[in-house]
């Protein structure tokens, strides 16, 4: 056979032309073809990741100078006279002397103060000057002077807010160009800030108010903050976890451990993945019409957001915690059955306990979701001006009207001046830092204690 | 005594009853606990939930008959025909509980003594100043009816919370009586706990249910509402979109039908491929590594608040569209447009999809990939001929999904599509989608008896509609034509 084998040597292929070394065009252009394709996948990938980061470095370049702010540093002396005409110290009476007598005295000590270090005010009027403070800072200092009388006739460094303008101008915001064009501000202005800050009297400081003050008015800028928005969400995410935790547990278990195979348990499971895939906005209107309209709840609180938000991520948390019931292996509850333990403890003592990191994290997940939704709360009302902070948790804070932060976000960006602009993006990095944190938590839950089997 | 204070006392027996409970069937065991039928524990959550449960029970139950009752007595203060219209009534009512809690905040404040308070008529007293004194606003003065009325109201709610309070502890001590009383060494009070469990954790699986019904009746309701207001069928088949304060509005339905789909088809534009050749360079193409790297990477877009993208395409897209491309083409001079809202929302797709088809490519078979290899395909060719085709229901399911996600976005629409209503093809132009109406006819004072308001529901029931028929679709789709593999 071997002989036969050798006398018969292997026939050349038909076509000596082609050879698995050198490509045919038919095969050059299958690899050109091979090479296109992997190269708009990279494309697909470039274009998201690019969008993605223009989109987190236009936010953070707008929004990191919202923690900064124009702030003067000035001496003031707290003439008795004006502030307390009666001379008495009586809180009553002092608290008739309103915001614009202290507009007046804060002006006055301004232009004193110009004038005692030796900065030219050439070109700009004395109420030009004043137009430099912010119409929130003279409600600072009258708050300061009625808590503490015994400041009256005293000489002291007071720091207050610059108007939005001025910020904008030491920020960037604001250029000479844009300053011919608008009516609220002067070059001549500009210049003599360039001044004050020359002199150490203006400067950008570290805006803690960004982060405490309650939201102002279209026409203060400088003086917004996020104050009320932080504690509703807090509020909020407080009372979120409080309802859907055990609603969303009870329901899995039922779902995962105990429901028969029959049309009720069906008609449930395909609510559930319905409702996941619903538009947010219509837990907005159910919102609106059931715990406003029906139930009477009061407009703009926490509760009713906290109420929609709940309904909102249920379903999410029952499909992640009955993944995570689902992943804890049968051979425990039937060794659990094996030893007399009835169906409940055997869910309760073992099956529980095991799922537990696989719920918070996914809870967790859920509730940051839960904390960037924005359009369900607009139709609750809590888009409106809220400048009050609700009270304590426990003094019926959940009922007063309070705002959120994504809410913050949509309500500043839609304001005209683009002094908004700047508190939206800034906004948006503090809620990004809550998430980030929410997520890393999530992260370490499920490295440190989730088991695989 | 308020609801509060009463549930904390509910609470309070409750746990005392777990106690007793406790104590009486180790009290039955003489000593032996191996005589009971349960574990003690259990016989303390049973007298626990009997002092609770039925007393809780009958508290909201209460708690929902006492007002209809009370506004049924009210009726007589009113002339018959002010009760006729459904929408007169709730006002009046409300009126009439907002004086009455007026008074009552007054008499809390100390600005009126409780007999003040029951003396105050409409003659002598200015009951709107002096309410106004303690914080309570009135929009209108008040008549001699209302103040009637409130009176009687304030007298018939505090009979009603005395006999509340009293008939809840009642039935809380006589249950937990009863509890202890058949509480005995072979008592099977496992089973009653098990069973009273079950029953709570079938409760909260229906909230689904519930929900569903809440969503559907509350928009149905209100929908028929504004069907007795404005033609329906003009509605649905109106041309122009231009709601008015005086009346008279033109509420069609297309224009912002045909924004919706116009937006949602340009957002799909961008997130199918992108979406697509993301999910294959990952699952084909991409080292362990790189993969490692940038799934998350492009996940992380999924998980940022959809608020932020609206401020991306208000501050920058929009923007950038207009001095770039519209303007130089002349197609538009407006920011907010149709491209804006839908290149934004094809963005916030990507990860939707690609994660889906990503999911389902992965779940071809090795086999297949291999055959078609050993045929001689190249990567390319394996992909498009083979692994596509075979998780093409997948990938289409996953689409119609994203679809159905981009016509219901509400916030990137909302500050980047702007608002005025127009049947228009030209992309670069400003135009509106339901959910933006939504928000716009929802938000500041409302009034619930104008089409201009109700006409919300009927474009979120539209909503609701769309979007659910999408995604029934979209299963159907992916059950229908799924690939089994061995």
């Amino acid at each position: 056979m071997t002989d036969a084998a050798a006398a018969n040597p292997p026939q050349n292929p038909a076509k000596p032309s082609s050879s698995l070394l050198k490509q045919t065009d038919r095969m050059k252009q299958r690899n050109a073809a091979e090479a296109r394709f992997k190269y708009y996948g990279i494309v697909a990938i470039c274009v998201s990741l690019s969008v993605l980061f223009i989109m987190l470095w236009t936010i953070f370049s707008d929004g990191l100078s919202a923690f900064r702010q124009a702030t003067f540093s000035f001496t003031v002396t707290l003439d008795a006279e004006r502030l307390d005409p009666d001379g008495n110290r009586q809180r009553d009476e002092m608290m008739r002397v309103t915001t614009i007598g202290y507009t007046g005295l804060l002006n006055d000590n301004l232009i004193a103060y110009l004038g005692e270090r030796g900065i030219s005010t050439e070109g700009v009027t004395d109420k030009e000057i004043a137009a430099f403070i912010s119409r929130d800072t003279p409600a600072r200092l009258r708050h300061m002077v009625i808590a503490d009388p015994s400041l009256l006739g005293q000489t002291i460094r007071f720091e207050g807010y610059a108007t939005g303008r001025i910020d904008g101008y030491l920020k960037g915001r604001v250029t000479r160009e844009i300053a011919l064009l608008d009516v609220n501000i002067s070059v001549a202005q500009l210049d003599l800030a360039d001044r004050m800050v020359d002199d150490g009297l203006l400067s950008l400081k570290f805006n803690w108010g960004f982060l405490t003050n309650p939201d102002a008015s279209d026409q203060r800028p400088e003086a917004s903050g996020l104050g009320v928005a932080m504690i509703g969400s807090a509020y909020m995410m407080l009372l979120v976890a409080i309802m859907v935790l055990p609603l969303g547990v009870s329901a899995s278990i039922y779902l995962e451990e105990f429901a028969p195979k029959n049309r009720w348990t069906d008609l449930i499971e395909v609510n559930i993945s319905n409702l996941a895939a619903v538009p947010s906005i219509v837990y907005g209107i159910l919102g609106l019409a059931i715990f406003i309209n029906f139930a009477q709840f009061p407009q703009s609180s926490p509760l009713v957001g906290a109420l929609v938000l709940t309904l909102m991520t249920l379903p999410t948390i029952i499909i992640a915690t009955r993944a995570a019931i689902r992943a804890v292996p049968p051979s425990i509850r039937d060794a659990a059955m094996g030893v007399g333990a009835s169906k409940m403890q055997v869910v309760f003592h073992h099956v529980l306990p095991l799922a537990a990191p696989g719920i918070l994290t996914g809870t967790i997940l859920g509730l940051a979701s839960a904390l960037g939704e924005t359009a369900p709360l607009l139709l609750i009302g809590m888009v409106a001006f809220v400048a009050n902070y609700p009270a304590g948790p426990f003094d019926g804070g959940i009922l007063d009207p309070a705002t959120a932060l994504p809410v913050q976000v949509y309500s500043w960006a839609s304001r005209a001046d683009p002094a908004f602009i700047e508190r939206s993006a800034g906004a948006i990095i503090v809620l990004l830092a809550f998430l980030l944190i929410m997520n890393i938590l999530a992260i370490v839950l499920r490295r440190r204690f989730e088991r695989r089997w | 005594m308020t609801v509060t204070v009463l549930i904390l006392l509910l609470l309070a027996l409750g746990a005392v009853g777990f106690f007793l409970g406790r104590a009486r069937a180790m009290a039955a065991s003489q000593g032996d606990m191996r005589r009971l039928h349960s574990l003690p524990n259990f016989y303390g959550w049973h007298g626990a939930i009997m002092a609770f449960l039925p007393a809780l029970f009958f508290l909201t139950l209460w708690s929902i008959a006492q007002p209809l009752l009370i506004e049924r007595q009210l009726a007589g203060f009113f002339p018959a025909e002010q009760f006729e219209n459904e929408t007169d009534r709730i006002l009046l009512m409300a009126d009439v509980r907002r004086v009455a809690q007026g008074i009552d905040s007054a008499v809390v404040a100390g600005a009126l003594t409780p007999d003040q308070a029951i003396a105050l008529n409409i003659a002598d007293d200015d009951v709107r100043a002096r309410l106004a004194e303690v914080g309570v606003a009135l929009g209108s003065a008040v008549t001699a009816e209302v103040l009637q009325a409130a009176q009687s109201y304030r007298e018939l709610a505090s009979t009603g919370g005395l006999f509340r309070s009293i008939f809840t502890i009642l039935i809380a001590l006589g249950c937990l009586a009863y509890a202890i009383k058949i509480t005995q060494a072979d008592f099977r009070a496992r089973n009653r706990v098990e069973a009273v469990a079950l029953g709570m954790l079938m409760l909260a699986s229906t909230i689904a249910i519930l929900t569903t019904v809440g969503i559907i009746l509350s928009m149905l309701s209100e929908t028929i509402r504004f069907s007795t207001m404005y033609p329906f069928a003009d509605f649905l088949f109106g041309l122009t979109w231009a709601p008015t304060f005086q009346g008279n509005s033109q509420l069609g339905l297309l224009p912002l039908l045909w924004g919706t789909f116009y937006i949602s088809f340009v957002a799909m534009v961008v997130a199918v491929p992108t979406g697509i050749f993301t999910a294959i360079y990952l699952a084909e193409y991409a080292s362990p590594r790189v993969r490692s790297v940038v799934k998350p990477l492009i996940e992380v877009i999924a998980g940022i608040p959809t608020v932020v993208f609206g401020l991306f395409a208000l501050v920058t897209v929009g923007p950038f569209l207009r001095e770039w491309i519209a303007e130089p083409t002349g197609l538009g001079t407006s920011g907010s447009s149709v491209m804006t809202a839908g290149i934004v929302i094809g963005i916030l797709q990507v990860p939707f999809i690609s994660s889906l088809t990503d999911d389902i490519m992965n779940a071809v078979p090795q086999s297949l990939r291999d055959g078609s290899y050993g045929l001689g395909a190249t990567k390319s060719e394996t992909v498009r001929q083979v692994i596509l085709p075979a998780a093409l229901p997948g990938i289409v399911g996953a689409i119609l999904l994203a679809a159905s996600r981009a016509i219901g976005e509400t916030m990137i629409v909302t500050m980047g599509a702007g608002a005025s209503a127009k049947l228009d093809l030209n992309p670069f132009e400003a135009m509106t989608t339901i959910t933006v109406k939504i928000v716009s006819q929802l938000t500041g004072d409302l009034e619930f008896n104008s089409p201009e308001t109700l006409v919300a529901f009927a474009l979120g029931i539209t909503l609701f509609v769309i979007t659910l028929g999408l995604n029934v679709f979209a299963l159907w789709v992916v059950r229908r034509y799924r690939e089994q593999y061995e």
